[in-house]
Protein backbone atom coordinates (compact mmCIF):
# COMPACT_ATOMS: atom_id res chain seq x y z
CA UNK A 1 0.00 0.00 0.00
CA UNK A 2 2.68 2.74 0.69
CA UNK A 3 4.90 1.37 -1.96
CA UNK A 4 1.81 1.81 -4.11
CA UNK A 5 0.90 5.71 -3.18
CA UNK A 6 4.66 6.42 -3.47
CA UNK A 7 4.80 5.31 -6.96
CA UNK A 8 1.37 7.64 -7.17
CA UNK A 9 3.14 10.45 -5.83
CA UNK A 10 5.99 9.82 -7.92
CA UNK A 11 3.72 9.70 -10.81
CA UNK A 12 2.48 13.00 -10.39
CA UNK A 13 5.35 14.33 -9.13
CA UNK A 14 6.95 13.65 -12.68
CA UNK A 15 3.91 14.58 -14.56
CA UNK A 16 3.92 18.32 -12.96
CA UNK A 17 7.66 18.92 -13.62
CA UNK A 18 7.53 17.89 -17.65
CA UNK A 19 4.33 20.17 -17.54
CA UNK A 20 6.33 23.17 -16.18
CA UNK A 21 9.53 22.54 -18.26
CA UNK A 22 7.36 22.02 -20.98
CA UNK A 23 5.31 25.50 -21.39
CA UNK A 24 8.76 26.88 -20.22
CA UNK A 25 9.80 25.04 -23.17
CA UNK A 26 6.93 26.52 -25.35
CA UNK A 27 8.24 29.97 -23.93
CA UNK A 28 11.55 29.85 -24.84
CA UNK A 29 10.75 28.50 -28.30
CA UNK A 30 8.12 31.31 -28.90
CA UNK A 31 11.30 33.66 -27.51
CA UNK A 32 13.57 32.34 -30.19
CA UNK A 33 14.47 33.81 -33.36
CA UNK A 34 12.25 36.98 -31.86
CA UNK A 35 13.69 40.34 -33.29
CA UNK A 36 15.08 42.25 -30.84
CA UNK A 37 13.01 45.79 -31.39
CA UNK A 38 14.37 49.24 -30.87
CA UNK A 39 13.18 50.87 -27.75
CA UNK A 40 12.68 54.15 -27.44
CA UNK A 41 12.34 56.28 -24.55
CA UNK A 42 9.25 58.49 -23.97
CA UNK A 43 8.42 60.99 -21.69
CA UNK A 44 12.30 62.30 -20.56
CA UNK A 45 9.72 65.74 -19.67
CA UNK A 46 6.57 66.02 -18.84
CA UNK A 47 6.11 69.16 -21.31
CA UNK A 48 7.36 71.17 -23.78
CA UNK A 49 9.78 73.15 -21.44
CA UNK A 50 11.86 72.54 -18.40
CA UNK A 51 10.27 75.29 -16.83
CA UNK A 52 10.76 78.47 -18.73
CA UNK A 53 13.21 76.57 -21.68
CA UNK A 54 12.72 74.49 -24.31
CA UNK A 55 12.67 71.08 -23.16
CA UNK A 56 13.51 68.21 -25.95
CA UNK A 57 9.89 67.26 -25.96
CA UNK A 58 7.43 68.46 -28.84
CA UNK A 59 3.64 68.27 -29.04
CA UNK A 60 2.91 64.44 -30.29
CA UNK A 61 2.50 64.34 -34.10
CA UNK A 62 -1.12 66.02 -35.12
CA UNK A 63 -1.26 67.23 -31.06
CA UNK A 64 -1.71 70.64 -30.33
CA UNK A 65 -0.36 71.98 -26.89
CA UNK A 66 -1.92 75.45 -25.91
CA UNK A 67 0.72 76.76 -23.48
CA UNK A 68 -0.50 79.71 -20.83
CA UNK A 69 3.00 81.23 -19.33
CA UNK A 70 2.15 83.33 -16.20
CA UNK A 71 5.04 84.95 -14.60
CA UNK A 72 3.65 87.39 -11.39
CA UNK A 73 5.99 90.80 -10.62
CA UNK A 74 8.67 90.49 -8.41
CA UNK A 75 8.34 88.84 -4.77
CA UNK A 76 9.66 91.57 -2.83
CA UNK A 77 7.29 94.68 -4.26
CA UNK A 78 6.13 94.71 -1.09
CA UNK A 79 2.51 94.81 0.40
CA UNK A 80 1.43 97.75 -1.78
CA UNK A 81 2.08 95.30 -4.84
CA UNK A 82 0.26 92.48 -3.11
CA UNK A 83 4.44 90.97 -3.72
CA UNK A 84 3.99 91.01 -7.10
CA UNK A 85 0.31 89.79 -7.46
CA UNK A 86 -0.71 92.98 -9.16
CA UNK A 87 1.78 92.63 -12.02
CA UNK A 88 1.83 90.00 -14.53
CA UNK A 89 3.81 88.84 -18.05
CA UNK A 90 1.90 86.40 -19.66
CA UNK A 91 2.75 84.42 -23.10
CA UNK A 92 -0.07 82.35 -25.17
CA UNK A 93 1.53 79.51 -27.26
CA UNK A 94 0.38 77.31 -29.53
CA UNK A 95 2.55 74.35 -30.28
CA UNK A 96 1.90 71.71 -33.07
CA UNK A 97 3.38 68.53 -33.38
CA UNK A 98 3.79 68.25 -37.63
CA UNK A 99 5.96 64.88 -37.27
CA UNK A 100 7.43 62.82 -34.64
CA UNK A 101 10.59 64.81 -35.66
CA UNK A 102 9.23 68.19 -36.29
CA UNK A 103 7.37 70.59 -33.83
CA UNK A 104 6.10 74.12 -34.65
CA UNK A 105 5.31 76.79 -32.19
CA UNK A 106 3.78 80.63 -32.44
CA UNK A 107 3.62 83.01 -29.48
CA UNK A 108 2.15 86.69 -28.08
CA UNK A 109 4.11 87.69 -25.28
CA UNK A 110 2.70 90.83 -23.22
CA UNK A 111 6.38 92.28 -22.89
CA UNK A 112 6.65 94.39 -25.44
CA UNK A 113 3.82 92.80 -27.68
CA UNK A 114 6.54 90.28 -28.92
CA UNK A 115 5.30 87.67 -31.13
CA UNK A 116 7.36 84.68 -31.36
CA UNK A 117 7.67 81.55 -34.12
CA UNK A 118 9.70 78.51 -33.53
CA UNK A 119 10.92 75.36 -34.78
CA UNK A 120 12.03 72.37 -32.92
CA UNK A 121 13.75 69.56 -34.51
CA UNK A 122 14.67 66.25 -33.42
CA UNK A 123 18.02 64.91 -34.74
CA UNK A 124 18.97 62.08 -32.51
CA UNK A 125 16.59 59.82 -30.00
CA UNK A 126 17.42 58.18 -27.26
CA UNK A 127 16.94 54.28 -27.60
CA UNK A 128 17.99 50.74 -26.66
CA UNK A 129 17.51 47.52 -27.56
CA UNK A 130 18.37 46.64 -31.77
CA UNK A 131 19.76 50.34 -31.67
CA UNK A 132 21.52 52.00 -29.01
CA UNK A 133 21.71 55.85 -28.38
CA UNK A 134 22.38 57.63 -25.36
CA UNK A 135 20.74 60.68 -25.53
CA UNK A 136 17.87 62.69 -27.23
CA UNK A 137 18.84 65.90 -29.34
CA UNK A 138 17.08 68.23 -30.77
CA UNK A 139 17.57 71.61 -32.13
CA UNK A 140 15.81 74.79 -31.65
CA UNK A 141 14.98 77.94 -33.47
CA UNK A 142 13.21 81.12 -32.78
CA UNK A 143 12.29 84.32 -34.50
CA UNK A 144 10.63 87.08 -32.06
CA UNK A 145 9.09 90.07 -33.30
CA UNK A 146 8.34 93.07 -31.00
CA UNK A 147 5.39 95.10 -32.16
CA UNK A 148 5.46 98.56 -29.86
CA UNK A 149 5.94 101.82 -30.84
CA UNK A 150 9.73 102.38 -30.89
CA UNK A 151 11.01 104.33 -27.84
CA UNK A 152 12.72 106.86 -29.98
CA UNK A 153 10.56 107.98 -32.91
CA UNK A 154 13.04 110.78 -34.34
CA UNK A 155 15.95 108.40 -35.56
CA UNK A 156 15.64 106.50 -38.36
CA UNK A 157 14.20 103.45 -37.26
CA UNK A 158 14.40 99.92 -39.75
CA UNK A 159 11.40 96.94 -39.49
CA UNK A 160 15.15 94.64 -38.85
CA UNK A 161 15.35 96.51 -35.55
CA UNK A 162 12.66 94.95 -34.37
CA UNK A 163 13.84 91.08 -34.61
CA UNK A 164 15.40 88.66 -33.10
CA UNK A 165 16.76 85.15 -32.73
CA UNK A 166 17.33 82.09 -31.08
CA UNK A 167 19.50 79.13 -31.62
CA UNK A 168 19.63 76.05 -28.68
CA UNK A 169 20.83 72.78 -28.96
CA UNK A 170 18.77 70.71 -26.79
CA UNK A 171 20.83 67.24 -25.37
CA UNK A 172 19.27 65.40 -22.88
CA UNK A 173 18.99 61.88 -21.29
CA UNK A 174 16.61 60.27 -19.15
CA UNK A 175 18.15 57.93 -16.35
CA UNK A 176 16.06 55.09 -15.33
CA UNK A 177 12.84 56.04 -14.56
CA UNK A 178 12.64 58.99 -12.61
CA UNK A 179 15.76 61.29 -13.60
CA UNK A 180 16.16 63.39 -16.76
CA UNK A 181 18.84 65.61 -17.46
CA UNK A 182 19.47 68.28 -20.26
CA UNK A 183 22.35 70.24 -21.84
CA UNK A 184 21.20 73.46 -23.27
CA UNK A 185 23.66 75.82 -25.03
CA UNK A 186 22.09 78.57 -26.50
CA UNK A 187 22.98 81.81 -29.32
CA UNK A 188 21.00 84.55 -29.52
CA UNK A 189 21.14 87.28 -31.92
CA UNK A 190 19.77 90.76 -31.68
CA UNK A 191 19.64 93.17 -34.37
CA UNK A 192 19.24 95.70 -32.59
CA UNK A 193 21.03 96.41 -28.89
CA UNK A 194 20.88 99.11 -26.26
CA UNK A 195 24.45 100.18 -26.51
CA UNK A 196 27.70 99.88 -28.76
CA UNK A 197 29.43 97.74 -26.02
CA UNK A 198 26.11 95.49 -25.99
CA UNK A 199 27.27 92.15 -28.43
CA UNK A 200 24.60 91.65 -31.14
CA UNK A 201 25.53 88.05 -30.87
CA UNK A 202 25.03 86.68 -27.98
CA UNK A 203 26.06 83.25 -25.93
CA UNK A 204 24.98 81.08 -22.95
CA UNK A 205 25.64 77.61 -21.73
CA UNK A 206 22.87 75.81 -19.30
CA UNK A 207 20.61 73.20 -18.04
CA UNK A 208 17.83 71.81 -16.52
CA UNK A 209 16.65 68.54 -15.23
CA UNK A 210 13.10 66.80 -13.57
CA UNK A 211 12.99 63.94 -11.07
CA UNK A 212 10.22 62.38 -10.60
CA UNK A 213 8.63 61.84 -6.89
CA UNK A 214 5.48 60.33 -8.02
CA UNK A 215 4.11 59.09 -11.59
CA UNK A 216 3.01 62.00 -11.52
CA UNK A 217 4.68 64.96 -9.69
CA UNK A 218 8.03 65.96 -10.56
CA UNK A 219 10.21 68.82 -9.05
CA UNK A 220 12.13 70.56 -12.07
CA UNK A 221 15.38 72.78 -11.78
CA UNK A 222 16.90 75.40 -14.78
CA UNK A 223 19.46 77.32 -15.20
CA UNK A 224 21.30 79.04 -18.30
CA UNK A 225 25.03 80.85 -17.52
CA UNK A 226 25.24 84.02 -19.91
CA UNK A 227 29.36 84.73 -20.51
CA UNK A 228 30.69 87.98 -19.28
CA UNK A 229 31.68 90.86 -21.81
CA UNK A 230 27.93 90.45 -24.00
CA UNK A 231 25.28 92.36 -22.26
CA UNK A 232 27.40 95.02 -20.46
CA UNK A 233 24.90 98.66 -20.77
CA UNK A 234 22.35 96.66 -18.21
CA UNK A 235 22.73 94.18 -15.62
CA UNK A 236 21.53 91.02 -16.75
CA UNK A 237 21.96 87.66 -14.47
CA UNK A 238 22.40 84.12 -14.39
CA UNK A 239 19.03 82.77 -14.94
CA UNK A 240 17.52 80.09 -12.58
CA UNK A 241 14.16 78.27 -11.79
CA UNK A 242 13.19 76.04 -9.70
CA UNK A 243 9.61 74.53 -9.49
CA UNK A 244 7.38 71.68 -9.47
CA UNK A 245 5.43 69.62 -12.36
CA UNK A 246 1.72 68.24 -11.99
CA UNK A 247 0.02 66.00 -14.40
CA UNK A 248 -3.35 65.23 -14.48
CA UNK A 249 -4.47 63.58 -17.90
CA UNK A 250 -4.28 66.04 -20.38
CA UNK A 251 -3.07 69.07 -18.40
CA UNK A 252 0.66 69.87 -17.43
CA UNK A 253 0.77 72.20 -14.67
CA UNK A 254 4.26 73.92 -13.72
CA UNK A 255 4.25 75.77 -10.96
CA UNK A 256 7.39 77.66 -9.54
CA UNK A 257 9.91 80.57 -8.79
CA UNK A 258 12.27 82.35 -11.33
CA UNK A 259 14.48 85.85 -11.84
CA UNK A 260 14.06 85.61 -14.86
CA UNK A 261 10.82 88.00 -16.06
CA UNK A 262 10.63 87.42 -19.48
CA UNK A 263 9.46 84.41 -21.11
CA UNK A 264 10.73 83.33 -24.19
CA UNK A 265 14.67 82.63 -25.14
CA UNK A 266 15.96 85.75 -26.30
CA UNK A 267 14.94 87.68 -22.84
CA UNK A 268 15.38 84.78 -20.10
CA UNK A 269 18.66 84.06 -21.47
CA UNK A 270 19.79 87.79 -22.17
CA UNK A 271 17.47 90.47 -19.91
CA UNK A 272 17.41 88.61 -16.39
CA UNK A 273 16.88 91.80 -13.88
CA UNK A 274 16.06 89.76 -11.33
CA UNK A 275 18.67 88.68 -8.18
CA UNK A 276 17.53 85.59 -6.32
CA UNK A 277 19.66 86.89 -2.98
CA UNK A 278 17.33 90.09 -3.17
CA UNK A 279 14.14 88.10 -3.11
CA UNK A 280 14.23 89.82 -6.47
CA UNK A 281 12.50 86.55 -7.85
CA UNK A 282 8.98 85.76 -9.84
CA UNK A 283 6.31 83.56 -8.73
CA UNK A 284 4.88 81.60 -11.86
CA UNK A 285 3.31 78.65 -13.43
CA UNK A 286 2.43 77.82 -17.01
CA UNK A 287 -0.26 75.54 -18.04
CA UNK A 288 0.26 73.20 -20.73
CA UNK A 289 -3.66 71.35 -22.24
CA UNK A 290 -2.97 68.95 -25.05
CA UNK A 291 -5.59 69.14 -27.78
CA UNK A 292 -5.59 66.01 -29.95
CA UNK A 293 -6.01 67.06 -33.97
CA UNK A 294 -5.69 64.35 -35.77
CA UNK A 295 -6.22 60.85 -34.21
CA UNK A 296 -3.43 58.02 -34.53
CA UNK A 297 -4.34 55.64 -37.60
CA UNK A 298 -5.24 52.84 -36.12
CA UNK A 299 -6.12 49.68 -38.48
CA UNK A 300 -9.67 48.27 -37.45
CA UNK A 301 -10.42 44.77 -37.13
CA UNK B 1 26.14 1.35 -31.16
CA UNK B 2 23.18 0.38 -32.64
CA UNK B 3 21.41 0.61 -29.69
CA UNK B 4 22.54 4.22 -30.01
CA UNK B 5 21.60 4.81 -32.93
CA UNK B 6 18.71 3.88 -32.64
CA UNK B 7 17.42 5.89 -29.24
CA UNK B 8 18.40 8.65 -31.70
CA UNK B 9 16.51 8.36 -34.38
CA UNK B 10 13.71 7.16 -32.02
CA UNK B 11 14.42 11.11 -30.28
CA UNK B 12 14.45 12.54 -33.56
CA UNK B 13 11.37 11.08 -34.84
CA UNK B 14 9.54 11.91 -31.35
CA UNK B 15 10.33 15.53 -31.00
CA UNK B 16 9.54 15.57 -34.64
CA UNK B 17 6.20 14.44 -34.22
CA UNK B 18 5.97 16.94 -31.23
CA UNK B 19 7.03 19.93 -33.28
CA UNK B 20 4.62 19.15 -36.03
CA UNK B 21 1.56 19.06 -32.90
CA UNK B 22 3.10 22.58 -32.20
CA UNK B 23 1.39 26.36 -33.78
CA UNK B 24 2.61 29.58 -33.75
CA UNK B 25 2.15 33.10 -34.21
CA UNK B 26 4.00 36.58 -34.35
CA UNK B 27 1.18 38.79 -35.58
CA UNK B 28 -1.59 38.15 -33.17
CA UNK B 29 -4.23 40.64 -32.29
CA UNK B 30 -4.68 41.78 -28.81
CA UNK B 31 -7.46 44.61 -28.67
CA UNK B 32 -8.42 46.40 -25.29
CA UNK B 33 -11.46 48.48 -24.53
CA UNK B 34 -12.02 50.06 -21.15
CA UNK B 35 -15.36 52.45 -21.48
CA UNK B 36 -15.68 54.76 -18.57
CA UNK B 37 -17.45 57.81 -18.06
CA UNK B 38 -15.78 60.27 -19.74
CA UNK B 39 -12.85 58.54 -21.32
CA UNK B 40 -13.09 55.09 -23.56
CA UNK B 41 -10.04 53.72 -24.35
CA UNK B 42 -9.25 51.70 -27.12
CA UNK B 43 -5.99 50.36 -28.07
CA UNK B 44 -4.42 47.47 -29.92
CA UNK B 45 -1.36 45.28 -30.26
CA UNK B 46 -0.73 43.76 -33.50
CA UNK B 47 2.74 42.01 -32.91
CA UNK B 48 1.27 39.52 -29.98
CA UNK B 49 3.40 36.18 -30.05
CA UNK B 50 1.81 32.94 -29.25
CA UNK B 51 2.46 29.02 -29.65
CA UNK B 52 0.00 26.13 -29.01
CA UNK B 53 0.93 22.45 -28.23
CA UNK B 54 -2.02 20.72 -29.78
CA UNK B 55 -0.74 17.33 -28.48
CA UNK B 56 -1.04 18.69 -24.62
CA UNK B 57 -2.86 21.79 -24.91
CA UNK B 58 0.03 23.93 -23.16
CA UNK B 59 -0.79 27.44 -24.03
CA UNK B 60 1.57 30.16 -24.25
CA UNK B 61 1.19 34.40 -24.95
CA UNK B 62 3.76 37.03 -24.50
CA UNK B 63 2.39 40.58 -25.57
CA UNK B 64 5.23 43.47 -25.65
CA UNK B 65 3.10 46.43 -24.18
CA UNK B 66 4.97 49.63 -25.96
CA UNK B 67 3.69 47.86 -29.11
CA UNK B 68 -0.35 48.73 -27.70
CA UNK B 69 -1.37 51.59 -30.55
CA UNK B 70 -4.02 54.41 -28.67
CA UNK B 71 -6.07 56.61 -30.73
CA UNK B 72 -4.20 59.38 -28.75
CA UNK B 73 -0.55 59.84 -27.95
CA UNK B 74 -1.32 61.25 -24.72
CA UNK B 75 -3.02 58.27 -24.06
CA UNK B 76 -0.63 55.70 -24.92
CA UNK B 77 2.35 58.21 -23.12
CA UNK B 78 -0.05 57.91 -19.96
CA UNK B 79 -0.39 53.94 -20.67
CA UNK B 80 3.07 53.18 -20.88
CA UNK B 81 4.51 55.77 -18.46
CA UNK B 82 2.17 55.68 -15.65
CA UNK B 83 -0.06 52.79 -15.37
CA UNK B 84 1.58 49.47 -16.93
CA UNK B 85 5.26 51.09 -16.48
CA UNK B 86 6.47 49.58 -19.39
CA UNK B 87 10.15 50.42 -18.46
CA UNK B 88 10.16 48.06 -15.28
CA UNK B 89 7.45 45.96 -17.34
CA UNK B 90 8.13 45.67 -20.72
CA UNK B 91 5.96 42.46 -21.56
CA UNK B 92 3.03 40.85 -20.22
CA UNK B 93 2.79 36.89 -20.56
CA UNK B 94 0.62 34.21 -20.29
CA UNK B 95 1.19 30.96 -19.48
CA UNK B 96 -1.77 27.70 -19.44
CA UNK B 97 -3.80 25.42 -21.11
CA UNK B 98 -6.62 25.02 -23.45
CA UNK B 99 -8.02 22.53 -21.13
CA UNK B 100 -10.49 20.55 -23.61
CA UNK B 101 -7.95 20.20 -26.21
CA UNK B 102 -8.71 16.56 -27.07
CA UNK B 103 -12.10 17.85 -28.04
CA UNK B 104 -10.20 19.89 -30.57
CA UNK B 105 -9.24 17.95 -33.94
CA UNK B 106 -6.50 20.19 -35.54
CA UNK B 107 -6.43 18.01 -38.39
CA UNK B 108 -10.38 18.68 -39.06
CA UNK B 109 -11.66 21.69 -40.52
CA UNK B 110 -14.30 22.57 -38.18
CA UNK B 111 -15.35 25.01 -35.24
CA UNK B 112 -14.47 24.22 -31.66
CA UNK B 113 -14.83 25.62 -28.81
CA UNK B 114 -12.17 26.41 -26.29
CA UNK B 115 -11.74 26.19 -22.54
CA UNK B 116 -8.36 28.13 -21.50
CA UNK B 117 -7.03 28.28 -18.29
CA UNK B 118 -3.63 29.60 -17.02
CA UNK B 119 -1.63 32.37 -15.10
CA UNK B 120 -1.82 35.91 -16.37
CA UNK B 121 1.64 38.39 -15.77
CA UNK B 122 0.92 41.96 -16.09
CA UNK B 123 2.71 44.90 -14.22
CA UNK B 124 5.03 41.99 -12.44
CA UNK B 125 1.54 40.43 -11.14
CA UNK B 126 0.37 37.00 -11.46
CA UNK B 127 -3.51 36.05 -11.63
CA UNK B 128 -5.39 33.02 -12.43
CA UNK B 129 -7.49 33.75 -15.70
CA UNK B 130 -10.24 31.59 -16.85
CA UNK B 131 -11.76 31.96 -20.48
CA UNK B 132 -14.02 30.42 -23.09
CA UNK B 133 -13.41 30.78 -26.53
CA UNK B 134 -13.37 29.05 -30.02
CA UNK B 135 -10.76 27.78 -32.11
CA UNK B 136 -11.72 27.57 -36.27
CA UNK B 137 -9.54 25.01 -37.82
CA UNK B 138 -8.97 25.93 -41.70
CA UNK B 139 -6.82 24.55 -44.27
CA UNK B 140 -4.10 23.41 -41.58
CA UNK B 141 -4.63 27.06 -39.51
CA UNK B 142 -6.00 27.81 -36.18
CA UNK B 143 -7.72 30.73 -35.65
CA UNK B 144 -8.48 31.21 -31.91
CA UNK B 145 -10.97 33.95 -30.52
CA UNK B 146 -11.42 34.72 -26.88
CA UNK B 147 -12.94 37.69 -24.72
CA UNK B 148 -12.18 38.25 -20.82
CA UNK B 149 -12.49 41.34 -18.64
CA UNK B 150 -9.18 42.09 -16.01
CA UNK B 151 -9.39 44.26 -13.36
CA UNK B 152 -6.70 46.79 -13.01
CA UNK B 153 -6.44 46.34 -9.43
CA UNK B 154 -5.49 42.92 -9.42
CA UNK B 155 -2.54 43.93 -10.96
CA UNK B 156 -1.58 46.65 -8.95
CA UNK B 157 -2.10 49.29 -11.72
CA UNK B 158 -3.57 52.28 -9.95
CA UNK B 159 -5.56 54.93 -10.92
CA UNK B 160 -5.28 58.07 -9.66
CA UNK B 161 -7.86 59.99 -7.72
CA UNK B 162 -8.27 63.14 -10.04
CA UNK B 163 -9.38 60.52 -12.70
CA UNK B 164 -11.11 57.59 -10.99
CA UNK B 165 -14.47 58.48 -12.11
CA UNK B 166 -13.50 59.33 -15.23
CA UNK B 167 -12.12 55.75 -16.59
CA UNK B 168 -13.09 52.38 -16.07
CA UNK B 169 -11.65 50.17 -13.48
CA UNK B 170 -11.59 47.33 -15.47
CA UNK B 171 -10.70 46.62 -19.08
CA UNK B 172 -11.85 44.08 -21.78
CA UNK B 173 -9.58 42.35 -23.74
CA UNK B 174 -10.79 40.69 -27.03
CA UNK B 175 -7.99 38.11 -28.81
CA UNK B 176 -7.54 37.07 -32.01
CA UNK B 177 -5.14 34.99 -33.91
CA UNK B 178 -3.61 33.26 -36.21
CA UNK B 179 -1.93 30.17 -35.64
CA UNK B 180 0.08 28.98 -38.19
CA UNK B 181 2.39 24.79 -37.88
CA UNK B 182 5.24 25.58 -36.32
CA UNK B 183 8.29 23.95 -38.23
Amino acid sequence: MKRKLLLIFAFIGMISVTTVKAQDDLMAMLNQGEKPSIDYTTATFKSTHIIIGQSIETAPTGNLNFVITHHFGALNSGYENLFGLKQAAIRLGLEYGVTRWLGVAVGINTDKNTWDGSAKIKLLRQCKGAKHMPVTVDIFGNTAIYTTKFTDPTRTNYFSSRLSYAVQLLVARKFGNSLSLQITPSYVHKNMVPMADDKNDIFTLGGGGRLKLSQRVSINAEYHHLFPKQVVSTKSYDSFSFGVDIETGGHVFQIFLTNSYGEYEQTYLTETRGKWSNGNIFLGFNINRMFTIVNHKMAKE
Amino acid sequence: MRTNSLILILVTLLSFSAGAQKFITKTGHIKFYSDGAVEKIEAHNRQVSSMLDAATGQFVFKVLLKSFEFEKALMQEHFNENYVESDKFPDSKFIGNVTNIKEINVAKDGSYDAQVDGMLTLHGVTNHVKTKGTFEVKQGKLVGKAKFTITLADYKITIPGAVVNSISKTVDISVDITLDKAN
